[in-house]
């Protein structure tokens, strides 16, 4: 049914079409509509007609950060996870905590390919403090004001203040008053406690994950969202996930985009094949139409390849993501794409659009070399 | 949504109708299409003509590549197999046992097809290949033998001073069932000249096939796209294929075949290299399955475009993803990135959760008992 010819397409799904078409909200069984039953070359093209009508210029930006991983130190042994190391095997496993050094170097070396901001996320470490977190954060923002520190997925900050018996919000607050600038939408995996509870038992709840972020907006931290399918969830719990997102959108207007990307299973404890590009391609463009009040969808160069993610600027996606200067969590599962500066702006142009670099805030950047 | 007003906004009304109704599209249509960005717009009416065509399938094949020799005379620009002399290292030749060694010398999964094929090799004579096949066929009645290029052929009639349609008698009263479709490049006589000079020209590429088809032996087609060639090149190919076919019909598939640059000797200007031709790939399948109206399938070649691609070629336009290939030689040493070789498992579950239905073919595209019965080794590689 769904590989259907885009001409021949039923009349729910043609309401349901007009209706987006028409700028008109859909509901979940709207939705689920135009997922189950619309072809390819209809999700795409609505999605395509939405993102269009949000960005008429029709500019692909992209942002230069490195993914820093402060440690891989973990206690959550989620099951999708190829990079973790549990705390009692940190010595024979390769566990790390960064040093300052390190981290300095990386810094410097982000600065100097016209990278803008760091990434940071890393394991649930049962030995670092917050101070620890706070003290690193001043010391980034001390030595290279300019970098905007992008850092700490929702589950982090809900193992922080388990871990120090604070609030959500205390812990918020410490890490913004230590420089925190925005905070990445990791860890979202699929916004529903029924996965959640099979493929990362120990990691925060989805409502949890939501209300994080919902304070962070509130304390104006801006923040994406993310959303790794293609292991344990149905097809409902991805919809579900996408309503999640928007219903806190709805209040607080502080995600700056949606990023959805595939598991991939390689080196990990999910046996599944990967899900397909068509797949994918379905989902990005659903995002797209569902998340009326999400300004970015970025599609995933590294998780799809190079020439899936130009595809997906015809299925909503309006950003790149990142020149990602470095990444290791999907490398670990045995999937390693790099594109350059100048890769990124040949397959943007490619697709008919202009690249443009961007901050976290989606603000143009002036332009920088192309190396 | 994918209204007849959209595409007439794109300036493809007619197009549009055209392929709705199943009508013939021309060159300049051709042209129209591959200037369009919207990658939906043609997609969708690629994806409508494989729907009419082809339904909701999307089919494999158990094969085995066998290639015989990578010694070669003629010394194409875009092959990084070929070695021009047996002396060179890594130069090889298979013994007629090799060859029948190589298809037997495996896991036991049963298979349908063999495709054997190699370089032009300057010593070879055709009862070699007469041999080949009948031991071949003797060691495996029922499968069906798939051999050599139009290429080859000419080769072969040159060594023997035969005509081909001598060759091509020879060769089936040894068993030769069908023909690849390898070798046809782009027709276009310039740029012919600057990637494979010394290869059988478009006419007698065309000429062999036609010879094919009229003693019953099916071949198969190709396009090696993403060089030195322009857009027109790539619809005059497409032009001549279809006309080849009006007139002999024996063509069951086209293969739309994407240069890969990292291996080879033939040098692409700057622009051409890079990460960037994702969506140019897309669209030149859509538009084999669009120009290609007499052609009944289109192959999405996943060792070639690696099987994210592959994927989505099946919308546009290809219904084939080739198979489970043990050995592949020549698109691995251009640089193709792909694993050797799927199981029929990862097969079935890849098509059915990218929206299709798998079936299991034999060469002429009949589906077959899928290996799970057949060789009762379900669950270790046998399809469900």
């Amino acid at each position: 049914m769904m590989s259907g010819s885009a001409f021949n397409e039923n009349p729910a799904v043609i309401a349901v079409a007009e209706k987006v078409l028409r700028a008109e909200r859909i509901d979940f069984a709207e939705a689920r509509v135009l997922y189950e039953q619309a072809s390819l070359f209809t999700l795409g093209s609505l999605a395509h007609a939405v993102r269009l009508r949000k960005h008429p210029d029709t500019i692909v930006t992209y942002v230069a950060d490195r993914n820093i991983n402060y440690s891989n130190i973990c206690v959550c042994a989620c099951r999708f996870c190829a990079f973790f190391c549990p705390p009692e095997k940190a010595e024979e496993q390769g566990g790390y905590v960064i040093t300052r050094e390190e981290l300095g170097r990386k810094i410097e070396e982000t600065i100097a390919l016209g990278g803008t901001q760091i990434l940071m996320q890393g394991g649930h470490h049962p030995d670092l403090r917050l101070e620890w977190y706070e003290d690193m954060i001043r010391w980034i923002k001390e030595t290279y004001p300019s970098i905007h520190v992008h850092a700490f997925s929702p589950p982090e900050i809900v193992f922080f203040a388990e871990l120090e018996g604070l609030m959500v919000k205390e812990v918020i607050a410490r890490l913004r008053a230590a420089g925190l600038d925005s905070i990445p939408g990791g860890g979202a995996e699929i916004l529903v406690d029924e996965v959640r509870s099979k493929v990362s038992p120990n990691k925060c709840s989805a409502s949890r994950w939501l209300a994080v972020m919902e304070e962070a907006h509130y304390q104006d931290l801006r923040t994406t969202a993310t959303m790794m399918f293609g292991h344990e969830e149905t097809h409902l719990h991805r919809i579900e996930h996408l309503f999640a997102v928007r219903e806190v959108q709805d209040r607080t207007g502080g995600f700056t985009a949606f990023i959805p990307w595939t598991f991939q299973p390689g080196n990990t404890n999910i046996k599944v094949t990967p899900e397909p590009a068509p797949g994918y391609l379905r989902v990005l463009a659903l995002s797209r139409i569902v998340l009326d009040n999400v300004d970015n969808i970025q599609a995933s160069w590294v998780t799809m390849g190079p020439e899936i993610a130009q595809l997906a600027l015809y299925y909503g996606a309006n950003d790149f993501g990142s020149l990602m200067i470095e990444e290791n969590v999907v490398a670990a599962a045995g999937v390693s794409f790099r594109l350059s500066r100048a890769d990124i702006h040949k397959i943007v142009r490619a697709a008919g659009f202009e690249p443009r670099q961007r901050n976290m805030t989606y603000e143009f950047i002036d332009p920088q070399p192309e190396v | 949504m994918l209204t007849a007003d959209h595409f007439a906004r794109l300036g493809l009304a007619r197009i549009h109708d055209a392929v709705l109704a199943g009508e013939r599209l021309s060159v300049e249509d051709g042209a129209r299409l591959f200037a369009c960005n919207d990658m939906n717009a043609v997609g969708a009416l690629a994806h409508h003509a494989r729907t009419r065509l082809n339904g909701d399938k999307a089919y494999y094949v158990l094969n085995r590549h066998v290639n015989y020799t990578n010694i070669c005379v003629n010394g194409c620009l875009f092959c990084a197999f070929q070695k021009e002399k047996a002396e060179q290292p890594g130069a090889y030749r298979l013994s007629v046992d090799d060859i029948v060694g190589k298809i037997s010398d495996h896991d036991g999964m049963p298979f349908n097809e063999i495709h054997i094929v190699g370089g032009c090799h300057p010593t070879l004579p055709l009862s070699f290949f007469e041999e080949s096949i009948r031991k071949v066929k003797a060691a495996f009645p029922s499968i069906v033998v798939k051999a050599f290029t139009a290429v080859e052929i000419a080769h072969f009639a040159h060594l023997e001073g035969i005509t081909t349609l001598e060759v091509l008698i020879r060769l089936k009263a040894a068993g030769l069932e069908m023909m690849p479709g390898g070798g046809a490049e782009i027709f276009a006589p310039a740029v012919r000249e600057q990637i494979c000079p010394r290869k059988s020209t478009a006419d007698e590429w065309l000429r062999v096939h036609g010879e094919a088809h009229s003693l019953g032996i099916s071949t198969n087609c190709s396009i090696l796209f993403g060089h030195i060639e322009s857009i027109e090149d790539r619809l005059d190919h497409l032009d001549r294929l279809r006309r080849q076919q009006d007139i002999s019909g024996g063509f069951t598939c086209c293969i739309p075949l994407p240069f890969l640059t990292e291996n080879s000797l033939l040098k692409l200007p700057a622009e051409r290299y890079g990460e960037h031709n994702g969506l140019d790939k897309l669209k030149t399948i859509a538009l084999c399955r669009l120009m290609l109206d007499n052609i009944p399938h289109i192959k999405s070649y996943w060792v070639m475009l690696g099987v994210k691609t592959a994927q989505t070629a099946l919308y546009f336009g290809a219904d084939d993803l080739d198979g489970t290939i043990v050995e592949e030689k020549i698109g691995h040493d251009a640089g193709a990135q792909s694993d050797q070789a799927m199981t029929t498992v990862q097969l079935d579950e890849m098509i059915r959760r990218s929206g299709f239905t798998p079936v299991r073919r034999d060469a002429f595209y009949n589906p077959v008992q899928s290996g799970a019965s057949a060789c009762g080794c379900a669950g270790k590689g046998g399809a469900a």
